[in-house]
């Protein structure tokens, strides 16, 4: 008796636990979407939905689109939707390729230098980002690169760590046999890394994709630094602007928000599997 | 197939320009985009510029100003209670999760994961956003969710207080919290997947309680992931930025109280134009971080080597 009581009120505690905790994570994001679609004096009469005088029904009639109409109509946000999709996009593709080609370098060829490349991209690794904003401006101002969208994606195709994620990939995950077994049926050293390494390592490839496209997406300080024309704005600074601009006009910052995190959350839906295992893998592993 | 290979070993059949061409695209854009600002990291640390043209040599003054700089020590006294908070708090609440997350016959656990992770995909800009209009006065859902519980009770709560007025680093390590504590949970759980069963049930066969088990089980086996998800913390805590900048409205916050590290970087490089003394803040933010990295390797080895 004394045991099954016990077993009830633990269970009772983790579940209302997990609970709140899910509450909580929803809520935020829930009340955003719900106030996107209120009209200004709607804010001050009712906190999630307007509801029905004395009823617990939702009055539809009384959420509007506005908000988001003068976002895509008034201040053109959908291009900072789109700026967004190509940063990201090509970043995340190039970085891809880039990292994957150095980690499989380093990883399965013998040669004069790789200690030294390896030791290299070890201690980037440690290099904090804000060290390089003032003379990295700097080069991008003497390269005639600021405020172009080529000034945002070449330095950010080659990141460190993710040369050292490839590295790991390939040398877990390539077996040399099967690169000597290419290089007998002749295959060149291109081809051998296009149809037999890149299939090999495909989760990391999915992993390190949307890692890329997310820190791109989400990334603010960047091209606020590097952009000074409006219609290159991406989403993070576009929504940055909201704030300045329209200060007290919160539908508008909430829809802004909202278009902002939507396309993630449902990227994020779609490659789960591949991107929460991919971490925890590399966490326990690192 | 054995006496080919034996005849051409790898090496040196294939091209010793090989694993170069296949390492340029990303020795190129490092080089330039990485080594090359490192470089000038340096150089610039001993310049004032105005704006990134005009710029004259100082020596090590940028140093010896940052040491006297009371803002500078207001932004490094700011960064380390967010950090210190993001640790004591965030840290056991998603080890906590990680635990709740283990409970036997729980279902919908790996939907459960992906919700409580699912914060930690939205940028910080975004999140910023989100909390700066939840924390608004009157149109805020925090003011309006406490007028309305404790309404019921009869307590009139003032729908225009002003969280982000008045608790400025509450406000950021709330909305820390929401985005982290699932991110940190996905390490811990993994984590807690190196606990061995049969310590544990050797344990409960001892007579073990679940305070004693938590201690001497549970801790010992996560021990090496924590310290990672400490460094990794500290790392990110210590580069916070945008939070800030974006509540309160590109601004450090009433009184300097949100002014970070990070911010009076972006300050001084790009609303001033003084890139060489944004460059000395950056060193400082690096010598910090380099140097908790280096403890938490050496804690890692030291304990490594008395196990």
């Amino acid at each position: 008796m004394n045991l099954r009581f016990t077993r009830i009120t633990a269970w009772l505690f983790t579940r209302s636990l997990l609970l709140l905790a899910v509450l909580i994570t929803f809520i935020p994001f829930l009340w955003l979407v719900a106030a996107s679609f209120k009209s200004n004096e709607e804010f001050f009469r009712s906190t999630f939905l307007p509801m029905r005088e004395g009823s617990w029904a939702v009055d539809w009639s009384r959420l509007t689109f506005d908000a988001y109409q003068r976002l895509f109509v008034e201040v053109d946000f959908g291009r900072g939707l789109i700026n967004s999709i190509f940063l990201s996009s090509v970043t995340g593709v190039l970085a891809t390729l880039c990292c994957a080609m150095g980690g499989y370098a380093l990883a399965r060829f013998n040669f004069k230098g790789r200690g030294f490349c390896t030791a290299l991209v070890l201690a980037a690794v440690l290099i904090p980002g804000p060290l390089l904003l003032a003379p990295g401006y700097q080069l991008l101002y003497n390269l005639g690169l600021l405020d172009s969208f080529a000034g945002l994606i070449l330095p950010a195709i080659a990141p460190a760590f993710g040369v050292f994620l490839f590295r790991q990939a390939v040398l877990s995950g390539v077996p040399t046999d099967l690169l000597e077994a290419a290089r007998i049926d002749g295959a060149g050293e291109w081809r051998t890394f296009m149809v037999v390494v890149l299939p090999l390592v495909r989760p990391m490839i999915g992993t390190f994709l949307m890692i890329t496209f997310l820190g791109v997406w989400n990334n603010f300080i960047g091209p606020q630094v590097v952009l000074q024309s409006p219609d290159k704005f991406p989403l993070s600074v576009a929504v940055a602007e909201l704030k300045r601009g329209y200060y007290s006009d919160y539908g508008l910052q909430m829809a802004g928000t909202v278009v902002s995190i939507l396309p993630v959350m449902i990227l994020f839906l779609l490659m789960q599997k591949d991107f929460v295992s991919g971490l925890a893998a590399g966490a326990v592993k690192g | 197939m054995s006496a080919k290979a034996a005849a051409m070993p790898a090496s040196s059949a294939r091209s010793p320009l090989a694993p170069w061409l296949f390492l340029s695209p990303f020795l190129i854009c490092f080089g330039v985009f990485t080594v090359y600002p490192l470089i000038q990291a340096v150089l610039l640390s001993t310049q004032t510029t105005f704006g990134p043209g005009a710029t004259r040599f100082v020596g090590a003054n940028n140093f010896i100003a940052l040491f006297r700089d009371p803002l500078f020590w207001k932004a490094c006294s700011n960064t380390l209670v967010y950090t210190l908070g993001s640790i004591f708090i965030q840290l056991p609440l998603a080890l906590g999760l990680a635990l709740l997350l283990e409970s036997p016959n729980l279902r919908g656990r790996s939907w459960l994961r992906l919700v409580l992770f699912s914060p930690s995909m939205v940028g910080v800009v975004f999140a910023a956003m989100m909390f700066g209009l939840i924390f608004e006065k009157r149109t805020g859902l925090l003011n309006q969710l406490l007028h309305g519980t404790l309404g019921i009770v009869g307590i009139e709560w003032d729908l225009d207080f002003g969280w982000l007025q008045q608790h400025v680093m509450l406000g950021l390590i709330v909305a820390s919290l929401w985005m982290y504590v699932g991110f940190n949970m996905t390490f811990f759980a993994a984590a807690l997947q190196n606990v061995r069963k049969d310590l544990v049930e050797a344990a409960i066969v001892d007579g073990a309680g679940p305070v004693s088990r938590f201690w001497n089980v549970t801790v010992p086996a996560i021990r090496p992931v924590a310290g990672f998800v400490v460094l990794m913390s500290v790392i990110g805590s210590f580069q916070l930025f945008e939070l800030p900048y974006i509540m309160f409205s590109s601004s450090a916050g009433p009184d300097n109280r949100a002014l970070t590290i990070v911010l009076y970087l972006f300050q001084n490089g790009f609303e001033v134009g003084d890139l060489g003394y944004a460059t000395a803040i950056g060193w400082a933010l690096a010598v910090i971080l380099v140097g908790c990295t280096m403890v938490q390797r050496l804690l890692a080895r030291g304990e490594e080597a008395a196990a």
